[in-house]
């Protein structure tokens, strides 16, 4: 066990750090949620962090990465949330997809879709749940039908974040007649293909965040299949993987957080209850225990182990912990919590402890539900019987 | 960096577990307990045998020479193990104060045990079974002999807590340093943590085989979600608690030791609590060996140190200090990167 990082990760950070002063735009980008016009603008700085290099660190350098460590992706992330740089509009492509791609697919369909993904230039939505298929995936009834080279794609999708405004999507099809976890497969189809009908579907705050699809015999070539035929589900559980245990929540974002919280309270120490003291010392230690816990995983990982099921206790941590992050901030802001970033009497950052609130509920729901993966724990990693 | 334990560290671990399993079952604690005697004599001579007393005595001295990395994953062996001898203050907090204050280590490794009267701890544990005693007059550090002070015994929760209180009075000749304390207290936290952690797992793996047995309704009891979702919450706080623990062991920093001593304190009050509820009134008997966990978790959940007293170790550091999402690890350094990239 060394916990010092070694001189050359120190030169990283430097160089990380230095690029990131120099490009992170001055002022924030609006969100990409909302208008076509944020969705844009963060599709921009996708290409601007692709120039620099940092499109994605992780991927090999032929794919448009930098073929760098897993260390070193916590290295980037650090700064990169210490920078105040914009959300990712693309993680789904970048964290989710991008690295099953790598594990998976061709080499024809590494060159095809990785450098697109890391530039920006497709940005990518996550097709996974039906209206009868959320908690119970293996229940999706969307069918892939073989057609020659192609296959013949109709079914209806929903929730799928960002595909209001996206390129492309990946979902779980099934073979017509095959049952649960058999039959399906993982297949990508552009989001503007004729027979794809893109409806918005508003989240809790108003806001156009996810979609439904309707696919109505949408035509894609065989070749967008990841993995073998019939091999979907086993594909989508290393996405899955990623998601719940590693890349789509660095720590970074919730030490930012946790930092910001402490500073919230310092500056009203004086009105808040004892109680909500210990509340923010906690929600400070739980983001520090998940950096390190990262880390531990981190360092297996690049010693050749495998992730395991420390994905969902990952996933459990830090929505809990998000949580936890926004509703002490809440209790600190006391009546003036409620007020929206809108409100003329609003502080600057009041607004932003509201939106990640409202945010921070959603984190035990996607992903897999946590009850969920209390299941997949007491399973899979304590062996209990089903 | 790499965090991770290295070959040997994990070996050690699970040789020290693996004697353990052998001589410290349930049923040994409770054939301790009807014994009257304070240690078993069979398994403690196995105990010095394999080295442990020596884990962090300087090999010139006649130990292992090993760090606090190590010590930690002794310590959370014993408290898997509910292990009732001190071989974990004796050898984790007494025997590094004797080599800081440059004092003989006497008969130490080999089997005589001494007691560590810590300022923070009202009472000293396993006091009348030890052959001398480490006390604090105010900064300074004495060794007594046993039978140079008198005790009162207190009875704790813990049967297997021996505590005392200690009438001494200090002297020139029984002072043997100063500026000691602050160390050992670290030490006395950090590897109370570790047994806090390793008596969690014990109850949840316990709860996880007495689950899997147990039918009702015509299934295992493990069946059912609501016994699941208890341990799986359970599991979730020791797994994150396990990196803080290794991490402030590593680093010597008081701050992640206080984390980890909090951290480790909830994930063993939640286990074991989780574990008396799936065990239905069988944990609330004698019976199992839930109890056991139970009570040692009571113990040394507020030794060395309280909750309280450590969020104020935390909270010092977090409400002054700078924090940052780049202050992980190695904060001297990173004043280095700030002016390079400035
Ligand atoms: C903000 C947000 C973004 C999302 N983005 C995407 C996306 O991009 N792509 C995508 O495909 N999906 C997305 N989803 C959908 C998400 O994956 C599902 O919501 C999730 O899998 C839960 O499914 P469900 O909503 O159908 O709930 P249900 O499955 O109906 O569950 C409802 C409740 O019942 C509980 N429950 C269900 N089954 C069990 C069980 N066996 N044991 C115990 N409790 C159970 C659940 O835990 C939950 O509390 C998103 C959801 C949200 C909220």
């Amino acid at each position: 066990m060394d916990l010092n990082y070694t001189p050359a990760e120190q030169a990283f950070r430097a160089e990380v750090r230095q690029w990131l002063a120099a490009h992170v735009p001055s002022e924030p980008l609006a969100d990409f949620d909302s208008t076509r016009e944020g969705f844009e603008a963060h599709r921009e700085w996708e290409r601007t962090l692709h120039r620099g290099g940092w499109g994605m660190v992780t991927w090999p350098i032929e794919y448009g990465g930098r073929g760098l460590d897993l260390i070193r992706w916590l290295i980037f992330e650090e700064e990169y949330y210490r920078a105040g740089a914009p959300l990712r509009v693309n993680q789904n492509g970048i964290f989710l997809l991008g690295p099953t791609l790598i594990e998976y697919g061709t080499p024809e369909q590494k060159a095809r879709f990785l450098p697109a993904m890391a530039s920006g230039d497709e940005i990518w939505a996550q097709a996974w749940s039906e209206p009868g298929a959320g908690s119970d995936l293996a229940g999706v009834r969307a069918t892939a039908v073989r057609d020659g080279d192609d296959y013949v794609l109709s079914g209806h999708k929903i929730w799928s974040s960002r595909a209001v405004h996206a390129d492309w999507a990946f979902g779980l099809f099934r073979e017509p007649g095959s049952e649960r976890h058999k039959g399906l497969s993982l297949v990508f189809f552009p989001l503007d293909a004729p027979g794809v009908t893109v409806r918005p579907i508003a989240r809790l705050d108003g806001k156009p965040v996810f979609a439904e699809l309707f696919l109505d015999a949408v035509r894609v070539p065989v070749s967008n299949r990841l993995g073998e035929e019939g091999q979907g589900w086993s594909v989508c559980m290393s996405t899955a993987g990623f998601e719940r245990g590693l890349m789509l929540r660095s720590p970074a974002r919730f030490q930012v957080a946790a930092a910001k919280l402490v500073a919230l309270y310092r500056g009203r120490a004086d009105g808040v209850e004892p109680e909500v003291r210990a509340r923010v010392l906690q929600a400070w230690m739980d983001a520090d225990a998940y950096a390190l816990s990262i880390y531990a995983t981190a360092s297996r990982l690049m010693a050749g182990g495998a992730i395991g099921p420390e994905t969902s206790t990952n996933k459990i941590f830090w929505s809990e912990l998000d949580l936890d992050l926004h509703r002490t901030a809440l209790a600190i802001l006391g009546a003036e919590a409620e007020l929206t970033g809108a409100a003329p009497d609003a502080a600057a950052d009041i607004g932003d402890w509201l939106d990640g609130y409202v945010f921070s509920l959603a984190g035990p729901i996607y992903a897999g539900a946590n009850e969920i993966q209390r299941n997949i724990i007491a399973e899979r990693m304590l062996g209990m019987p089903r | 960096m790499d965090f991770r334990l290295t070959d040997e560290q994990q070996m050690l671990a699970e040789m020290v577990g693996q004697m353990l399993a052998e001589n410290c079952s349930g049923a040994d604690l409770r054939r301790l307990l009807e014994s009257g005697e304070s240690r078993d004599a069979a398994r403690w001579e196995q105990i010095v045998g394999l080295g442990l007393p020596g884990t962090m005595a300087p090999e010139t001295a006649g130990g292992s020479g090993l760090g606090a990395v190590e010590m930690a994953l002794i310590a959370t062996a014993c408290g898997y193990a509910a292990l009732p001898e001190p071989l974990v203050e004796h050898a984790g907090v007494a025997i590094p104060l004797l080599v800081a204050a440059g004092a003989d280590l006497g008969e130490a490794l080999s089997g005589a045990t001494i007691a560590v009267g810590h300022p923070i701890n009202p009472f000293v544990v396993d006091a009348d079974s030890a052959t001398a005693l480490l006390l604090a007059d105010a900064d300074a550090l004495h060794l007594l002999p046993r039978d140079a002070v008198s005790l009162t015994r207190q009875a704790s929760i813990d049967p297997f807590r021996r505590l005392f209180r200690v009438h001494w009075r200090p002297s020139a000749e029984t002072r043997i340093g100063a500026g000691l304390w602050d160390k050992a207290l670290d030490h006395g936290v950090l590897f109370a943590a570790a047994q806090l952690l390793g008596l969690a797992q014990r109850a949840v793996d316990l709860s996880v085989a007495y689950a899997s047995e147990r039918q009702q309704f015509g299934k295992p009891i493990g069946s059912f979600q609501a016994i699941k979702h208890h341990l799986a919450t359970a599991q979730v706080k020791v797994e994150f608690a396990r990196p803080v623990l290794l991490a402030a062991a590593a680093s010597a920093s008081p701050v992640r030791i206080s984390h980890a001593k909090i951290a480790a304190t909830a994930a063993a009050e939640a286990a074991t609590h989780a574990a008396v509820q799936v065990h239905g009134a069988m944990g609330y008997s004698w019976e199992v060996d839930v109890h056991f966990l139970l009570k040692r978790s009571l113990a040394l959940g507020q030794a060395w140190g309280t909750p309280g007293f450590h969020r104020a170790r935390v909270a010092e550091h977090v409400l002054s200090a700078p924090l940052g999402a780049d202050r992980t690890f190695g904060l001297g350094a990173i004043e280095e990167i700030r002016s390079e990239a400035a």
